[in-house]
């Protein structure tokens, strides 16, 4: 039995019957990082000491009793996320020795609940790309086939889960940086409602669509994560006051007689054939379930990837006006007075693409051009939530890839801003409109590469997402597939 | 052209960015590209649509006045790139 390949519930179970500690599960899973690590790249830094200590308190508990739902589970955190004493860099040189004096909220649940945490994952700068090829600390490579990019923004986070060198992690997604890599990488990823899961301590790319969110190796421990990181937090003012349902009761309902949207905006010209046919055997074993899957329009799918092109980077020209070499972070040597001390040390700390981002968003926000483009995009925006709530009005769940082809060769689209923006076209709606979304393996290439189907529901309805995902984890009978390491 | 060179350079020091003659070659041309394709949103009709803001109805979110520990200036300091006794350090301000 290798412990880093088992699930979260499977270790649980292990772990309730004393048949294994939690140090055996930390060791395992430094063993598989000692032996990968080298060529995928998931991790910015590792926590090794600290874990194997959280490791022993925990195996303390275990033996008193006190078992919580991810006691002595290693898990592993995106270098968005701060973490108090330990480096947090978000993939920028910028924050290359930023040691945050806090916990964020979602570390803080995830402790609470018992977890032992492996080390901080790699990412695109700021969470700014589609690749992991942007982070400041170099690349990530898919571990089911390493001349590839994992996908991004999570990519560590997503090749981390995939390789086996943590048993979950915590990613953040703002357009589809939690979806997009776990499709890639042939794990579950899940983006809750906006207002959900709290973003205190989430370090800020664009605060309207950010949101935070697990990966994992299959749906129920999706589920046992969302039970962790839900609820609402007094020191975050967008998180909600809801209720929140226990997302594990949800695993074996079934979906009989369910409506299932099948949005024709997103299923086009340009999608690789391999995914459409696996996208088509999807949409066989949904009814299969008892489901009806119907045709549905989202009438402002194309304008998508315009709007969030505006927002985003008009959100984050004004996130990211904070770094200025004053507070935390790198500053640059020899300014002569403080403008240029701060244009020093923004133009050498921040890469290419966050300076592309903050110079669209600058202008689009600039006197003159205000309404053209960030008002514009906002309206649009509205339309786009309301094609949702009309089709929410009419289904339970929508299915759709998650995107358009499987993973791109590293380098691909580095050069091209906008065919790599293209990445995320089918999950960029979802972050506009506020609503959750769950990307699932859904089979793999001739080539081997990894397929991921996404289903997406109403506002607060993450346990619907978990319940359909189950079902259809469950009887798509795919083929079972390792990374070859 | 959407933008132009001078353009890229104004919105630089909005930016507080500095960048070199190929840099801002290269930002305009694909700036451009950018902004052409966001072009397409003025096919929409979005006359009298209420610009959207946030995906989720909220209220303000109020909180009792209860005063509460904050870091305290070592850990406020604690990351600072030059700090003087409890203060942050820059470059000259004032002349």
């Amino acid at each position: 039995m290798i412990l880093n390949r088992l699930t979260i519930h499977e270790l649980q179970k292990l772990i309730r019957s004393q048949e294994i500690t939690s140090s055996d599960i930390v060791k395992s899973v430094f063993e598989r990082i000692d032996a990968v690590e080298g060529r995928v790249h998931a991790y910015i830094t590792l926590m090794k000491e600290y874990a194997f200590a959280e490791a022993a308190k925990a195996d303390k508990d275990i033996k008193a009793g006190n078992i919580k739902p991810l006691t002595g589970i290693p898990i592993a955190l995106k270098d968005i996320v701060c973490t108090k004493g330990f480096l947090t860099t978000c993939g920028s040189h910028i924050l290359h020795n930023y040691i945050p004096p806090y916990n964020a909220t979602v570390v803080e649940k995830l402790k609470d609940a018992g977890a032992v945490f492996t080390g901080k994952t790699n990412m695109d700068e700021f969470a700014m790309g589609s690749s992991t090829e942007t982070s400041y600390f170099g690349i990530t490579r898919n571990p089911y086939a390493l001349d590839r990019i994992p996908g991004g923004s999570s990519g560590g986070s997503a090749a981390a889960v995939a390789a086996d060198e943590c048993i979950a992690s915590i990613g953040s997604d703002t357009g589809g940086s939690i979806r997009q890599p776990a499709a890639l990488c042939s794990v579950v990823g899940m983006k809750p409602t906006y207002g959900r899961v709290s973003r205190f301590g989430l370090i800020a790319f664009a605060s309207s669509l950010d949101q935070i969110g697990p990966f994992t190796k299959d749906v129920e421990d999706c589920a046992i994560m969302m039970n962790a990181i839900a609820g609402y937090d007094p020191r975050e003012s967008t998180s909600v006051p809801l209720d929140v349902p226990d997302y594990t009761a949800c695993i074996s309902r079934g979906i009989d007689g369910w409506k299932v949207g099948i949005p024709k905006e997103y299923f086009i010209e340009g999608i690789d054939p391999e995914v459409m046919e696996a996208m088509q055997k999807a949409i066989k074993t949904i009814e299969g379930l008892g489901a009806a899957c119907v045709e549905i329009s989202l009438p402002h799918t194309e304008y998508c990837l315009a709007v969030y092109y505006i927002i985003a980077p008009a959100e984050a020209s004004s996130n990211l006006a904070r770094y200025d070499g004053v507070k935390y972070g790198f500053r640059a040597q020899d300014s002569s007075d403080l403008l240029d001390m701060y244009k020093k040390t923004r133009s050498a700390g921040f890469g290419a693409e966050v300076k592309r981002r903050i110079m669209i968003g600058t202008y689009a926000l600039s006197s003159g051009y205000y309404d053209a483009y960030y008002k514009k995009a906002s309206q649009v925006r509205a339309l786009i939530k309301r094609d949702f709530e009309e089709a929410f009005a009419t289904c339970d769940a929508i299915l759709t890839p998650t995107s358009p082809t499987p993973a791109f060769k590293i380098g691909e689209k580095m050069d091209d801003p906008l065919q790599m923006y293209l990445s995320d076209i089918f999950t960029i709606s979802t972050n506009l409109a506020g609503i959750p979304g769950i990307s699932v393996p859904c089979g793999f290439t001739k080539g081997g590469l990894p397929i991921g189907a996404q289903f997406l529901a109403g506002h607060f309805e993450e346990g619907k997402l978990i319940q359909i995902a189950a079902a259809f984890e469950k009887h798509a009978n795919l083929e079972k597939r390792r990374p070859v390491l | 052209m959407k933008i132009t060179k001078e353009e890229v350079e104004y919105v630089a020091h909005l930016a507080r960015l500095d960048f070199s003659e190929a840099e801002k070659s290269k930002f305009t041309s694909q700036l451009n590209d950018i902004l052409m394709y966001m072009e397409k949103l003025n096919q929409v009709d979005t006359a009298g649509v209420e610009p959207m803001s946030h995906a989720i109805a909220l209220q303000n979110a109020f909180r009792d006045d209860i005063v509460k520990d904050s870091l305290g200036n070592d850990l406020s300091l604690s990351n600072a790139p030059e700090a003087r006794g409890p203060f942050f350090r820059v470059p000259k301000v004032i002349e």
